[in-house]
């Protein structure tokens, strides 16, 4: 849906600016010195806003990556090279595992959790009865935060009370498996419990790109003889080729910024160690190590910052042309 | 957009020669996820519906009654569920008033003024969404610790532990995404709009307030109804920066009332329970602007 206003917002775009150039200098040329004033204001705000509590912060976290602090005085901050880092690579237990956590994360969402909501949403696709119902019950995990998403599923995973282990037979006895508290586990108990709520977020995303593939695209391939397989791979797939990006890049942010389930369980740790969750015990534990903390959040920075600019670049880059 | 909004009906009008197939396969399949899907939510519901007696006395896992409220009415009661829900109140109404204000006036300037950094500003905008919270949680933090405020203002002599922190932090970040939508939105608008209106004579304030706001109502009530959702259930920033338990909202109360309530899962699940009812009623109300919201801006990261 939104790649549909996307184009449409864009073509627009490219008849205003495409046009004689009448138009974009001529509206300057007619702002009078209080629509001027007004203008700044509107603009003025919000970017301050977002400079003072967006981008100053990411600066400042790299700026006191490469120092030594305790958050109490401010002149207490000493310059510390990149000790920081050093400490993080080499002496710091949690930080290799959680960096495999983050990527086993991402690696489950990118080929369990984004597959399920494709299927899901294909499946939901075929003008089926009940599709209203089936797609109201995939997408109620939407709604709840992930911190309550970690409490549902804790009631869900319990060793003694737990319905799963019930399930599986095994409640009450020593096999019973204490899915969030076992440390060989509760990471991927953690993470089928982020499925549930990212899969129908995913579905949501591709039934509406389904909808505004061409449904003639579909008929010329069934007269050619294709099955539904080839239809969807060859001809369905590719055309949602926009939503496709949107999907890769909220896949890697969601598993960049999977903190809340984590945080609910065990603060994140004994096996549940991520990188956004370190971060945090390093600001709020005992000896608040400023340092050891921001050099963690820039990590976590420059991770985060491939998926953007590659979703930047897609979607500014062919304003900037046009 | 609005093409988009509306409901293309696929199959049968895309397909008018197909017979209509039947999908066994398919219905037994997502009856399956179906229910699966439900398990979760269907299990605390219905551990909270049961007193702690009867789940002591038959096992968790069973069948017997009696069925109440009761455990609702002992965790409204004992975990302060009323305090919560106002503080969520007092963070959510003024954030997302805030931050649809604050994007729509920057979506109007960059989107229906020709301007040179106009793609710069859209660009730093959006991005500032896509970040994860935890890269600026230490310098918002000191930030916040630093701040020097009169003890009349708040009691910790400082910005910490106060809502005006979070309700900021929260249209800081907030304010990206809805100005990337709201953009999209009037730069779909014609620009004969307020071209009109310019030779009328009408400022850029009456342009902004008097012809293009009203004709963005579809996507404040889409954008709206997905801000309440998402700062409704915003755990991080009230756990950063707000220290006092009882000043926390209920998304990030409901951790605390884990330990209050350690052991007592049927209390638990009512407390889980109580916290998705206000988000389940704006699904069920508000659904399809919500998922309106969501796919208008499927940059949410």
């Amino acid at each position: 849906m939104s790649i549909t206003s996307q184009q449409t917002a864009r073509a627009s775009a490219s008849r205003a600016t495409g046009g004689p150039p009448r138009t974009g200098r001529g509206r300057v040329r007619r702002l009078t010195k209080r629509d001027r004033i007004v203008l700044s204001v509107m603009v003025g705000i919000p970017t301050l806003i977002q400079l003072v509590f967006v981008w100053l912060p990411t600066v400042m976290s790299i700026g006191l990556s490469f120092t030594r602090w305790n958050g109490l005085d401010l002149n207490d901050i000493k310059a510390a090279g990149t000790d920081n880092y050093q400490f993080i690579a080499q002496d710091y237990p949690p930080f290799w595992p959680a960096m495999q956590h983050n990527l086993l994360w991402l690696v489950f969402l990118a080929l369990v959790a984004t597959p399920l909501g494709l299927l899901l949403a294909v499946l939901l696709d075929q003008n089926i009865r009940g599709s209203k119902i089936y797609q109201s019950i995939f997408f109620a995990p939407v709604m709840l935060s992930l911190a309550l998403v970690g409490i549902i599923w804790q009631l869900f995973y319990q060793r003694d009370n737990g319905l799963l282990n019930f399930l599986l037979g095994t409640a009450g006895t020593p096999q019973a498996v204490d899915w969030f508290g076992d440390s060989s586990v509760n990471i991927w108990a953690a993470m089928v419990a982020a499925t549930w709520r990212h899969a129908g977020y995913v579905m949501l995303l591709y039934l509406a790109g389904l909808k505004g593939v061409d449904p003639s695209l579909r008929e010329a391939a069934s007269i050619d003889g294709a099955n539904a397989f080839q239809t969807f791979f060859s001809v369905v797939f590719p055309a949602l080729r926009p939503v496709n990006i949107v999907i890769v890049v909220i896949t890697i942010i969601e598993s960049l910024r999977a903190f809340d389930v984590v945080y609910v369980i065990n603060r994140g740790t004994n096996g549940l160690e991520l990188l956004s969750a370190l971060v945090i015990q390093n600001l709020v534990g005992e000896g608040q190590v400023i340092g050891v903390g921001s050099a963690l959040a820039v990590v976590l920075l420059f991770i985060s910052l491939v998926p953007i600019v590659f979703y930047l670049s897609r979607t500014f880059g062919k304003e900037n042309k046009a | 957009m609005s093409t988009t909004l509306q409901k293309t009906p696929t199959g049968a009008a895309a397909r008018p020669g197909s017979k209509p197939k039947r999908h066994y396969g398919t219905h037994i399949f997502l009856s399956v996820m179906a229910v699966m899907w439900l398990i979760p939510l269907g299990w605390s519901l219905y551990t909270a519906l049961r007193p702690v007696a009867a789940t002591n006395e038959h096992g968790y896992f069973s069948f017997a009654g009696p069925f109440n409220f009761d455990n609702f009415i002992q965790a409204w009661n004992q975990g302060g569920f009323a305090k919560y829900f106002w503080n969520s109140v007092i963070i959510t109404v003024p954030a997302v008033i805030l931050t649809l204000l604050l994007a729509s006036m920057m979506a109007f300037a960059v989107s229906r003024v020709s301007w040179k950094f106009n793609i710069t500003l859209l660009i730093m905008f959006t991005a500032g969404n896509l970040l994860p919270p935890q890269v600026l949680a230490a310098p918002l933090f000191e930030m916040m610790k630093h701040f020097e405020v009169p003890y009349s203002v708040s009691d910790s002599g400082n910005m910490l532990n106060t809502y005006i922190a979070v309700i900021a932090v929260d249209t800081a970040f907030q304010i990206g995404f809805c100005t990337f939508v709201l953009s999209n939105y009037m730069k779909a608008l014609s620009p004969d709009l307020t071209e009109a209106a310019l030779v009328d004579g009408a400022g850029i304030w009456r342009q902004y307030w008097e012809i293009i706001m009203p004709l963005c109502r579809p996507a404040f009530a889409a954008l709206g109804t997905l801000e309440v959702i998402f700062i409704y259930n915003d755990f991080f920033w009230p756990l950063l920066f707000i220290q006092s338990g009882d000043r926390l909202p209920i998304t990030t109360a409901i951790n605390n009332l884990q330990g209050q309530f350690f052991n007592d899962y049927n209390l638990l699940a009512a407390g889980a329970v109580i916290t998705v009812i206000p988000t389940l009623i704006i699904y069920l109300v508000l659904q399809r602007q919500f998922v309106a919201g969501l796919t208008l801006g499927s940059s949410k990261g």
